[in-house]
């Protein structure tokens, strides 16, 4: 026998794919041009992005940020141009009045600051990754930079003082590791107060930088809670806890209804402190739509948890409530209660009657929201197998206990994506106040319109409504993305 | 059944706020600042500059005023009203008069309990076409398809007009202004009409004007004025004379530039006199003082004045004077007399 072998007797070492199989090339052969059928709608939709992407390029880059008016934006672009460019010039001049309406020019800083606090306010709500000193860094930094924007000699002190203070907790947290800092509090350091305080003093404080006027009506208003919770606190173990509730709710009302304006109008004479007054009338643009925005998502997730939870209730008079509520708000179109609140409602209240038209929209806005917010919150009662509350009865739990403990944070969860594009929902209808007058980014784009000098601009305006509308918009739904990941317990 | 409810709703409402509000003046004086409701933004009558005042043609009406009654042209609170909530919002309170181009119709005046207090604009329908369209007259539309603002007294006209003349036409709706254009531009429709202002103020922002033209026929009266609730008559005097002081300003050749040197003293002419206060008490009898209509015209000048700033000749809109001339150059502007 000769050593002539017909197979193959050693592994052959492994050669790397052929270049026309791996990466960009390889992964476009296999996607994109994987046969006639496959290539030719491949090169049809590159040939239309192609002119979608250049026409745009050429139309947004276009040399008109210091134009004047329409007529000069023309006169750039040459005879031969023709409109085929942006006028960004329109935005240069109005962008200021699309983001603050007519808010007066000297008091910006307050929507400016209230906005920041928000996110101040929101952070330890909705992120647990964020530290608890981290926290009180980015309030103190957004109150320090607020003082030395207001400048004077005790603004710029006073602003130092706190971005300081902002800056050593900073470095503290820098400097402290995670473990250290854990060992530091198991062996009794103090810790910071839970920012989940300022998270509840906000909504107090902000109506009060948005508005102005006496500081005391925002803490009248604030005590009325105070005053409700020590009613239940000393009458509930006396009467028994419903009667406790009910009588601390009506206290609360009467103290709301007929104490605030006289306490805070004595305090106000004793101790004056307060911003300039800012009518409602002057509210506009990106801070209307954005005030309304939060006010009516902030209200709507309790009251519509409320009357999902009214809903599936036993007590007929209860159910029937939130069942007739639900319905009848969620049959009506929102135009129809924003007419409503702008018309029907002047009619039938006494003449020199001043309710306030945001207070209308608000209160309208928020309890349209909250019939839907209530229905997706019932899918996710629905969703939750029989046995959760059994298992919850098991326990011992009574109903709170139960819903807090058990059956909310499951439904909660699971109904997380429809209550976030009910928010965004709610945050996009805004924009409907502007029929009945109010001047949202969209009524100011007609009014920016009515100036000779912009008559005929139409894209441009849209176009940046549009893009701030999208960033708030496309956060949340991101935000929503990243709580379904961290709520994540299935084991996938 | 609706529209009746509704119109009896605004009716009660009507009445009881010319019941209990009998006294307009005191309010606005009360309050330092005359609340007026104007459009949320016409080219040329009302929209707010890049620093959020309002400037325009209506405008003009509402800071004379405010000039007359509380002797400063800037003691105005601007509310913004839509199509929608103009009737309302006077008829509530909520603006003590209504300078919002609303063209003065019997219902209006007597169903919805409202006063007119005069004519500021006499303006009428129109159509805008496309030159190369070859089209001269109106009559020459049959079969056009016709750009409409929904929900308005042009739509009826349109209706009117074209069974009138027993031509056909095919309407497309449109809601805004903003829309209408970009749809005629478009070639979404043969023609555009609205009033006749707004049809040239929308061709003066054309790329090339010259190629469009307002055809010659005006289909309808539109006299569009200030107006004030039934029931305060004091205040409606006042709105309305302030109005005839701004025309009768023009008539006689009182102007912002030599109101100084006329109000100084009594001149020879007996009417301007009495208007400037240096003679009689015309100003104390609707319940102001001697120099209000000075103030008046002071706000913004005289009509004609106002008129060349905000929507003359020498601005973008380029409307000429046609009907709105004074009667003494055959126009239909007139004042009754200062006497």
């Amino acid at each position: 026998m000769s050593d002539l072998s017909y197979v193959r007797s050693e592994i052959l070492p492994e050669r790397a794919p052929p270049a026309s199989s791996v990466g960009v090339v390889g992964w476009a052969r296999a996607n994109l041009f994987n046969g006639i059928g496959n290539s030719i709608p491949t090169i049809l939709a590159l040939i239309f992005i192609w002119y979608v992407v250049s026409f745009l390029v050429s139309w947004v880059f276009s040399p008109t940020w210091s134009s004047e008016s329409l007529n000069q934006c023309r006169e750039i672009f040459g005879a031969d141009g023709g409109h085929s460019a942006a006028c960004w010039g329109v935005i240069r001049e109005r962008w200021v009045q699309l983001l603050f309406g007519f808010y007066p020019e000297a008091e910006r800083w307050r929507p400016v600051v209230a906005f920041g606090l928000l996110f101040v306010a929101l952070i330890p709500v909705l992120f647990n990754m964020i530290s608890r000193r981290m926290n009180w860094v980015l309030l103190l930094a957004v109150l320090g930079l607020a003082a030395l924007y207001l400048g004077g000699v005790l603004g710029v002190i006073l602003g130092l003082a706190l971005l300081g203070a902002a800056g050593f907790i900073g470095f503290k947290a820098f400097s402290t590791s995670k473990e250290d800092r854990a060992a530091q509090i198991a062996s009794g350091a103090k810790r910071l107060p839970n920012p989940l305080i300022f998270s509840a003093i906000f909504p107090f404080i902000a109506p009060w930088l948005l508005w102005g006027g006496s500081i005391w009506m925002p803490i009248a208003a604030a005590l009325g809670f105070v005053v409700g919770f020590f009613a239940f606190r000393f009458l509930a173990p006396v009467v028994g806890s419903l009667a406790g509730l009910i009588i601390a709710v009506v206290a609360a009302l009467i103290w709301w209804l007929f104490l605030t304006t006289g306490f805070a109008g004595l305090m106000q004479s004793i101790i004056p402190v307060g911003l300039e007054h800012v009518e409602s009338r002057n509210f506009g643009g990106f801070m209307l739509s954005t005030t309304i925005g939060v006010v009516a998502i902030a209200c709507s997730l309790p009251i519509g948890i409320v009357l999902a939870l009214g809903r599936q209730s036993d007590l007929l008079i209860v159910k029937a409530l939130c069942v007739g509520f639900i319905e009848f708000i969620r049959g009506v179109p929102l135009i129809t209660l924003l007419f409503v609140a702008s018309t029907l409602l002047n009619i039938f209240m006494p003449p020199g009657t001043n309710f306030d038209i945001i207070l209308r929209v608000l209160i309208m806005v928020t309890l349209f929201a909250s019939a839907y917010m209530a229905e997706v919150i019932r899918g996710g009662l629905a969703a939750l197998p029989r046995g959760q509350y059994e298992a919850a009865d098991a326990l011992g739990l009574d109903y709170w206990k139960a819903q807090r403990l058990i059956i909310m944070p499951q439904a909660l969860k699971i109904s997380i994506p429809g209550i976030v594009s009910t928010f965004i929902g709610v945050f996009k209808d805004t924009v409907l106040v502007s029929i009945i007058g109010l001047l949202d980014p969209l009524g100011l784009s007609n009014a920016i319109r009515a100036d000779q000098a912009w008559n005929g601009i139409v894209w441009e305006l849209y176009g940046f409504i549009a893009l701030m509308f999208f960033v708030f918009c496309f956060s949340m739904s991101r935000y929503s993305m990243y709580l379904e990941r961290r709520l994540r317990t299935d084991h996938r | 059944m609706k529209k009746t409810v509704f119109l009896g709703a605004l009716t009660v409402a009507g009445l009881a706020a010319g019941a209990s509000a009998a006294a307009t003046l005191d309010d606005v004086k009360a309050r330092g600042k005359l609340n007026c409701g104007v459009t949320t933004g016409l080219v040329g009558f009302a929209a707010p500059d890049a620093n959020g005042k309002w400037e325009g043609f209506d405008v003009g009406v509402c800071r004379a005023v405010a000039a007359a009654v509380l002797g400063d042209a800037n003691a105005v609170e601007f509310v913004p009203t839509t199509g929608k909530t103009r009737f309302t919002a006077l008829a509530s309170g909520e603006v003590d008069m209504l300078a919002r181009n609303t063209t003065w119709t019997l219902s209006r005046d007597v169903d919805l309990k409202f006063d007119f207090i005069g004519v500021n604009y006499y303006d009428g329908q129109g159509f805008l076409v496309p030159k190369e369209m070859g089209v001269s007259s109106a009559k020459d539309l049959d079969g056009a398809t016709v750009c409409i603002q929904t929900g308005t007294t042009t739509e009826l006209n349109l209706a009117d007009f074209f069974r009138a003349n027993n031509i056909s036409y095919e309407p497309v709706p449109i809601e805004t202004n903003a829309e209408g254009q970009q749809q005629y531009l478009a070639g979404a429709c043969d023609t555009y009409t609205t009033d006749a202002s707004g049809l040239a103020a929308t061709r003066a922002t054309f790329e090339d004007p010259s190629a469009h033209v307002v055809l010659p026929e005006i289909i309808s009266k539109e006299p569009l004025g200030p107006l004030v609730r039934h029931g305060d008559n004091e205040w409606g005097d006042i709105v309305r004379w302030t109005l005839n002081a701004l025309i009768s300003a023009e008539e006689l050749g009182i102007t912002s530039t030599n109101i100084g040197e006329l109000s100084a003293a009594p001149g020879d002419n007996p009417e301007i006199n009495r208007i400037l206060g240096t003679e009689g008490n015309l100003g104390e009898m609707l319940g102001l003082d001697a120099d209000w209509a000075k103030r008046a015209i002071m706000a913004g000048g005289n009509y004609g004045e106002l008129f060349a700033k905000n929507i003359g000749e020498s601005t973008p809109i380029a409307l000429s004077r046609g009907l709105n001339a004074q009667w003494k150059d055959g126009g239909l502007i007139y004042s009754p007399p200062f006497r």
